[in-house]
């Protein structure tokens, strides 16, 4: 099943109340076409599992990489996505839209 | 976000009840404003369109940006009559993203077995749908042909607001159970929003293509929406 937003919000609550470090990605823009709405959320805790999505599955691993940063940091990014990007080939979004994700750390 | 910030926002998705989070991207700042609370809000009339249009969107204020996350409860079917059409209308209404909630008092046809992975409530309308809590992010069909069971169902429906509101019958049944609802005083205006015959007219004839032509006039409703706005409290 897919998750639901529901699901990743409530998960990002108890992975937090768990003691867990824990960060909330949320597609804060689109341009172009693009896999997932703006608002959508994808958690990530310290461990880098996650639950939720932000782009359907192609930048997930930059995104829940850059969480472990925000994690630790405490500091909240924006992280912008495309085919533009040079590294469009290992991240990039393959449907040709660009999307920008902020992450933050739930503190 | 601060931790009691998440648990305000699931507190409200829980409980069914429209919020919007501010996010200053400049720094991180964040509120969270109920939707009984946006009227008296700075970004009043932001805030409100995207309630009503349950989309999130960036704000460009001068050279601030603020980014506005809309959370709308979850679109929800329920249904009077667990019927043939709904055995075939639950599923895909699952699948569509719906949570399904059937109602029928008639406990031989109101099982688990016939439906699956889906709330299924062998009561009367009256009694069960005031716990239940129909709001404007839920759709109602009326399914049973039986006056006794829809009717209740469809003045709650009306009551609450609900984004759909469709009823199984011809427009010969649909004319009589006009001019009942009216006899209980409920205006011609509100009575308008009935959806019936039910269904995008599609030619469906078999139960499984009737649920299909039910979902899509749902779907229709909810993404051509003049959304539905909350009652304030």
């Amino acid at each position: 099943m897919f998750a639901r937003e529901d699901d990743v919000l409530e998960a990002a609550e108890r992975w937090r109340c768990e003691g867990r470090g824990v960060a909330l990605a949320t597609v804060v823009e689109t341009w172009g076409s693009a896999p997932r709405p703006v608002g959508s959320h994808l958690a990530i805790d310290e461990a880098g599992h996650f639950l939720g999505s932000v782009s359907g599955g192609c930048v997930e691993g930059a995104v829940v990489a850059e969480a472990a940063e925000v994690i630790a940091s405490g500091a909240p990014r924006l992280m912008e996505f495309g085919v533009a990007d040079e590294t469009a080939w290992q991240v990039g979004l393959s449907c040709g839209g660009r999307i920008a994700v902020y992450i933050e750390k739930v503190a | 976000m601060e931790l009691p910030v998440l648990e305000a926002l699931n507190a409200e998705r829980a409980a069914r009840r429209a919020c919007v989070l501010v996010t200053e991207m400049d720094g991180g700042r964040q509120r969270l404003v109920r939707s009984v609370d946006v009227a008296a809000d700075p970004l009043a009339t932001e805030l409100a369109e995207v309630l009503r249009t349950g989309r999130s969107t960036m704000l460009s204020l001068g050279n601030a940006k603020i980014f506005l996350t809309a959370h709308v409860p979850a679109p929800r079917l329920v249904l009077t009559g667990a019927v043939h059409i709904s055995q075939a209308l639950a599923p895909m209404a699952r699948i569509a993203g719906l949570d399904v909630t059937i109602i029928d008092p008639r406990t031989a046809f109101a099982t688990s077995e016939r439906f699956p992975d889906v709330t299924v409530l062998p009561q009367w309308p009256d009694v069960v749908l005031p716990q239940i809590g129909l709001d404007p992010f839920t759709a109602f069909a009326a399914l049973t042909h039986d006056p006794k069971i829809d009717d209740p169902g469809l003045t709650a429906a009306l009551a609450a607001g609900c984004f759909y509101i469709g009823a199984l019958g011809s427009r010969r049944t649909h004319a009589t159970r006009l001019e009942r609802l009216a006899g209980q005083g409920i205006s011609r205006e509100t009575l308008s929003r009935i959806r019936a015959p039910i269904g995008l007219d599609i030619g469906a004839a078999t139960p499984a293509e009737i649920a299909v032509s039910i979902l899509a006039e749902i779907v229709g409703a909810l993404r051509q929406r003049n959304v539905p706005r909350e009652k304030a409290a």
